[in-house]
């Protein structure tokens, strides 16, 4: 290019950003066209492998979503396609007759038999996941073979779904004019609603919503203290992974015209496991890639087995299960997860893509109506709380006022974290009471007490490490959004979103950790995640801040930098309670102390005078003489 | 210092990204009480239980003929090393007499009047625990449950007997009673590698001490002399710094 | 339906229940001290079954071959393990032993008839497969990952159970088998006619729970075990190394899963890949126990023997959907004696 060319050229505007594509987006792109000719180039026999692989990765993208990311297993996925193929069939192959009359109308129409399928399926999967999900983690898989088992017999046994022999004569599929009887006209539906749902899965998880589901494996106890409702998480992720399988039912029942109670069995389901694990839980791609490799794997496998063992079985799951067990000791993340994992190592980015973040502030959440300077906050009249013959807390008061900082401090051992599990109502005293606002809070959940107001932090950090400092902090803000399910897979949730997601850039930035947005939350210093910990409790918009050792581990700057941000938080309005062991970090920062050994209250007041109380400087300097 | 019964050379530990414990080295001799003090979340109770293999770890922990890195907790039991972890680690819905049986159990192939006569032992040191014999371990107080602890490590007969905050939650008689036992057993010839928040006790009882700040050793040297030095007073034995005076009075 | 029936069906009931608790028990043991869900306990049931029938049909018993495979991978890994840790490769005399006694059972069962033997030494002959197959089992598949999340553990006994069963079908072939009862005649008790094989299911798991009370109560490695599951840590501070205590409750499972293979083989026809449903209603048993009571486990088991016999009566062809379904109170009421969030690990 010459000078002259550019130098006439009036000022040159910078060229609109390329929107930053996800890798999920490249991967869309660059399958659309592969799949878009795939048909028309492929024999029938092919297509029809591929129509398969597409049923089978939906079955399985709903088990990543449960399995990979919100760490529950089930094994009722094959059943769960069986209730949405069975009602599909039947619908499409009854007589108009055998029906009700009110219901004659579901004869022979496959939304009927869609919308069927679909209520049956969430029927179920409602009442196996209200009796197992408040269970600890084993009951979900050993309800769900009992069940599968369970549906699989009845298949086999109800006439009118024709027994073991199953239903045979299904009708071509006929929507809206457009029918979809061969192969190639059903690979074009399969694939676009597995690609769809593939797309809301991506939303659901870059989502509040997502953010909860997420939390599920392994900051339980983190997330309900933040106010999400942990059985309401993995009830919805259960319930999509149902959904899907509902839906692969529907498109099983209309690609193989016939269903009968084999493809069902609890063997199905664990292949379903098997191709979720074998493609990588938690990696969505994973469900196409384990589908697609396990399929070809047993066509293959079952050509050749027979021929070196001279005998014809089910030998391929020999095969399949010293591969999970090699997975299992070698790669737990699957194939995807390994891929994800070589890709990682040059894009420096958490999973789940928060680029629209960086774009121009979003409005500011609406702010609670914070108590007036002065007014008490916390109160604790006479705690006590035993555990068996031991007393941890004995009468135990105090107060918190609004603006006021309040060290609660006593050598190990002291009964402090007890009465900081009460204070956050993930324990409850066995006599007296606590007092929010005016009102009692012992007996009410920790959940409960995140909406109003109250916020914590954790003595043991607890965060997810594998998610962006950013997103972490934002499940500090998950009360003050309301969008769903729905609305997070359509993304009809971006503008609450991104006011979830600034609320949770500010406090970042507040806390000094502004320029850590989009690292893993695992990969900052221990003292710096302290700090993210509060940046999350804050992002609840709290009027008290219950702390727990917030300077233990912290170096001599950090330890300044945290006292500073106090400090301000005090004058803001903000009553802070603090559990700490740190005199030095206490003294120079708090209004009052309150000291405790062995239970007990020995001392109460400013840090002064604290500092000279005898019975404090036996305690603490040891009464061994 | 004695030839050293435990050498551990740069022993780092990290959770993920986070080194809990770098380049810690300390020695503890024949027949010496050691003890590492330091605050909360300096890496104490991470450095026991890297030496007796609770947790993987980089470095060299020498211990009787074991000399290598990370070392498996069993090959370190078969030596000679007990741990009495912050939590107890007791077999809660057991008998105390099964709570005790089960520390020897490093010795099952020894006869049962031998095992007997190691309980009876045992019981002398622990007048308490004898008169709970029966009682299950849950149900034992606070001073009980530590004695349970102690005991039941002193029944693997250990060459170093690593304590972690024996005197936690304990009041102020019982964690007499229990600096009493660690003086005795020293008596007895047992290497003691004592972890305390009580930092003016520990050091009274050691021959010599550690300071463990943010996963580094910051200090060393004969108890006696660090219960004097003014950093340690102004960070461990005073409050706030500001007591030094008085404690040095 | 009449007194009789009732009788007739109660006596199944009890001889299956029986049966599901011993199982429930084992569930149960290998949970609490490993954390894992057994789910190829019901597979020791059928090989012990069909290795009876083998035996006894004069078929070939396979079954030493895939203990001697299992023991030649617990060598390769132990070797290889070896060879990380120091360099060098080392063959340590345990498993060199393992490969040894499977090799040498496995001549036997190969070369040896043992059609003529009788029952009892088929029966010994079967154990001593079966156990050290157990042992075999938690070295190469689970031992290795110990310590993982329970979901990988169960997600490994899928895998290890879908295996066996595979193997299952390539050493005892498709058809069912059914052996021969341990004794003839019955016990005639007031109007009812007790069947021998219901008194000798009955005998041996009384005989069999009454071990294992004793074993968990008295000897030092029982206690130790219990150990193990009370607090993993103070066993391993105690020198209860978790791969012992995970080894020896294999090795129990498998016991009391093989006895109860000899035991129901005379009385069911065994499919390969029949056990599953077999320890499945164990697990239904160790369920309503909560993972964690014997005594429920064991009384939640014989009731699902009850149920099953006599649903078999009325609904012959929906025993399994009603024994399953029975699943479904037990984890309501579960659900709702149970409070708040589940701690994590």
């Amino acid at each position: 290019m010459k000078p002259g060319v550019l130098s006439k050229t009036p000022t040159v505007k910078p060229a609109v950003p390329m929107p930053k594509l996800s890798p999920s987006a490249w991967i869309l792109l660059a399958l659309l066209p592969v799949l878009a000719v795939a048909p028309l180039v492929l024999p029938t026999y092919q297509v029809t492998l591929a129509n398969n692989i597409g049923i089978f990765a939906l079955a399985t993208l709903g088990l990543v979503l449960l399995t990979g990311v919100a760490g529950m297993t089930s094994f009722g996925q094959a059943a769960f396609i069986g209730v949405s193929a069975y009602a599909t069939a039947y619908l499409a192959t009854v007589s108009a007759a055998d029906l009700p009359g009110p219901l004659a109308w579901m004869a022979g129409s496959p939304l009927a038999g869609l919308a069927v399928g679909l209520v049956l399926t969430f029927a179920v999967a409602t009442v196996l996941g209200a009796v197992t999900l408040r269970l600890s983690g084993h009951y979900l898989p050993l309800g769900t073979i009992a069940w599968g088992l369970s549906l699989f017999y009845l298949f086999g046994n109800l006439e009118f779904l024709g027994g073991h022999t199953g239903l045979s004569g299904i009708p071509a599929l006929s929507l809206f004019g457009i029918a979809f009887d061969r192969a190639e006209a059903l690979f074009y539906l399969i694939w676009a609603i597995l690609l769809l749902a593939v797309v809301a899965t991506l939303n659901l998880l870059d989502s509040r919503v997502g953010r909860a589901i997420r939390a599920l494996r392994g900051g339980q106890r983190m997330s309900e203290s933040m106010g999400v409702d942990s059985f309401r998480a993995k009830m919805t992720a259960f319930l999509v992974a149902a959904l899907y399988a509902g839906l692969a039912g529907w498109l099983y029942a209309y690609t193989q015209r016939f269903v009968s109670p084999a493809p069902f069995s609890l063997q199905a389901g664990i292949d379903f496991l098997f191709m979720a694990l074998i493609g990588g839980v938690g990696q969505v791609w994973g469900a196409v890639i384990g589908a697609a490799g396990v399929t070809f794997a047993k066509q293959w496998l079952q050509d050749l087995l027979p021929h070196l063992l001279g005998r014809t079985g089910n030998f391929e799951a020999i095969v399949f299960g010293l591969l999970i067990v090699l997975l299992m000791q070698r790669l737990p993340g699957g194939v995807a997860g390994w891929i994800a994992k070589v890709f990682e190592r040059r894009r420096h980015r958490p999973t789940g893509a928060v680029d629209d973040v960086d774009l121009p502030a979003a409005e500011p959440l609406p702010r609670r109506e914070m108590p007036a300077k002065g007014e008490v906050v916390l109160e604790a009249k006479g705690v006590t709380r035993r555990f068996g013959g031991l007393v941890a807390n004995r009468d135990i008061s105090f107060t918190v006022r609004a603006g006021e900082i309040l060290a609660v401090i006593g050598p190990n051992g002291a009964g402090k974290s007890t009465l900081f599990n009460q204070l956050s109502c993930v324990d409850h005293p066995t006599s007296g009471e606590i007092l929010f606002r005016g009102e009692r809070i012992d007996g009410r959940t920790a959940r409960a007490m995140a909406g109003a107001g109250l916020s914590r932090s954790f003595q043991h950090v607890k965060l997810l490490p594998t998610m962006s400092v950013l997103e972490n902090v934002a499940i500090g803000a998950h009360l003050r959004g309301s969008k769903g399910v729905a609305a997070a897979a359509l993304r009809l949730d971006r503008a609450e979103e991104a006011r979830l997601l600034d609320e949770a850039r500010r406090q970042l930035i507040r806390v000094g950790l502004g320029q850590y947005l989009h690292v893993e939350a695992g990969s900052l210093a221990l003292g710096q995640q302290r700090i993210l910990e509060i940046a999350r409790a804050l992002c609840a918009d709290p009027c008290l801040l219950l702390l727990d050792e917030p300077a233990a581990g912290l170096r001599f700057l950090e330890k300044q930098a945290l006292a500073e941000l106090l400090v301000k938080l005090r004058s803001e309005g903000m009553a802070i309670l603090l559990v700490e062991h740190d005199m030095d970090f206490v003294m120079g920062l708090v209004d009052r102390v309150y000291v405790m050994e062995f239970g007990e209250r020995i001392a109460e007041g400013p840090p002064e005078t604290i500092q000279t109380n005898p019975a404090v400087l036996e305690a603490y300097l040891g009464g061994v003489e | 210092m004695s030839a050293p019964l435990l050498e551990v050379t740069d022993l780092c530990v990290s959770y993920g990204k986070i080194e809990a414990l770098s380049n810690a080295s300390l020695r503890v001799g024949e027949g010496q009480i050691v003890t590492v003090i330091g605050p909360n979340g300096a890496g104490k109770t991470t450095l026991l239980s890297a030496i007796m293999g609770v947790l993987p770890s980089r470095g060299r922990v020498s211990f009787l003929g074991h000399d290598g890195q990370s070392p498996a907790i069993q090959d370190m039991v078969a030596r000679g090393m007990s741990l009495v972890p912050e939590k107890r680690a007791l077999f809660a819905t057991m008998s105390v007499e099964d709570n005790l049986r089960l520390g020897g159990f490093r010795f099952h192939s020894r006869s049962k009047r031998e095992q007997d006569a190691a309980m009876e032992e045992l019981y002398s040191l622990f007048p308490r625990l004898k008169e709970r014999r029966g009682q299950m371990a849950a149900t034992l107080s606070g001073g009980e449950r530590q004695m349970l602890a102690l005991a039941r490590a002193l029944m693997g007969g250990p060459k170093l007997l690593m304590l972690d905050e024996p005197s936690l939650g304990l009041a102020p008689l019982i964690v007499r009673e229990v600096f009493r036992i660690i003086a005795e057993l020293r008596s007895k010839g047992v290497s003691i590698l004592l972890i305390e928040q009580n930092a003016r006790a520990a050091l009274r009882v050691a021959d010599y001490a550690y300071v463990l700040e943010l996963g580094r050793i910051a200090m060393e040297g004969p108890a006696s002399q660090l219960a004097h030095d003014p950093r340690v007073v102004a960070a461990y034995l005073g409050m706030a710094g500001k007591h030094q005076e008085m404690l040095a009075s | 339906m009449n007194l009789q029936i009732v009788m007739l069906l109660g006596q199944d009931g009890i001889t299956n229940g029986a049966i599901y608790a011993l199982l429930a028990l084992s569930i149960l043991l290998v949970f609490t001290v490993t954390r894992i869900l057994l789910i190829p306990q019901g597979e020791f049931v059928a090989f012990a079954a069909l290795t009876m029938a083998a035996m006894q049909g004069g078929t070939p018993v396979r079954l030493g071959w895939l203990l001697l495979a299992l023991a030649a991978a617990a060598l390769v890994m132990d070797s290889h393990a070896a060879w990380r840790r120091d360099g060098r490769i080392a063959v340590r005399r345990g498993p060199a032993l393992g490969v040894a006694y499977a090799a040498g059972l496995t001549a036997l069962t190969t070369l040896v008839p043992l059609a003529e033997a009788g029952v009892a030494l088929q029966a010994l002959v079967t154990m001593a497969l079966i156990v050290p197959l157990g042992l075999a089992l938690y070295r190469v598949f689970y031992q290795p990952i110990a310590a993982a999340h329970p979901l990988v553990l169960l997600i490994v006994s899928i895998a290890v159970h879908v295996v066996l069963v595979g193997v299952g079908l390539l050493m005892f072939g498709p058809e069912g088998a059914r052996t021969e009862p341990f004794s003839d005649g019955g016990l005639r008790l007031g109007m009812v006619m007790l069947n021998s094989q219901t008194i000798w299911v009955v005998a041996v798991s009384l005989a069999l729970i009454l071990g294992l009370y004793l074993f968990f109560e008295r000897s030092l490695y029982g206690k130790a075990l219990r150990a193990a599951a009370v607090n993993r840590l103070g066993a391993e501070l105690v020198g209860i190394s978790p791969e012992l205590a995970g080894k020896a409750s294999f090795a129990l499972a498998a016991l009391i899963g093989s006895l109860s293979g000899i035991l129901i083989a005379p009385i069911t026809t065994i499919y390969y890949d029949s056990g599953f449903i077999i320890s499945l209603k164990g697990f239904v048993g160790a369920i309503i126990g909560g993972l964690a009571s014997y005594p429920v486990a064991a009384l939640g088991a014989l009731l699902i023997g009850q149920a099953e016999s006599f649903s078999t009566f009325w609904a012959s062809s929906y025993k399994e959907v009603i024994v399953f379904t029975l699943i479904l109170p037990v984890l309501v009421w579960r659900s709702l004696s149970h409070h708040g969030a589940e701690d994590e690990e």
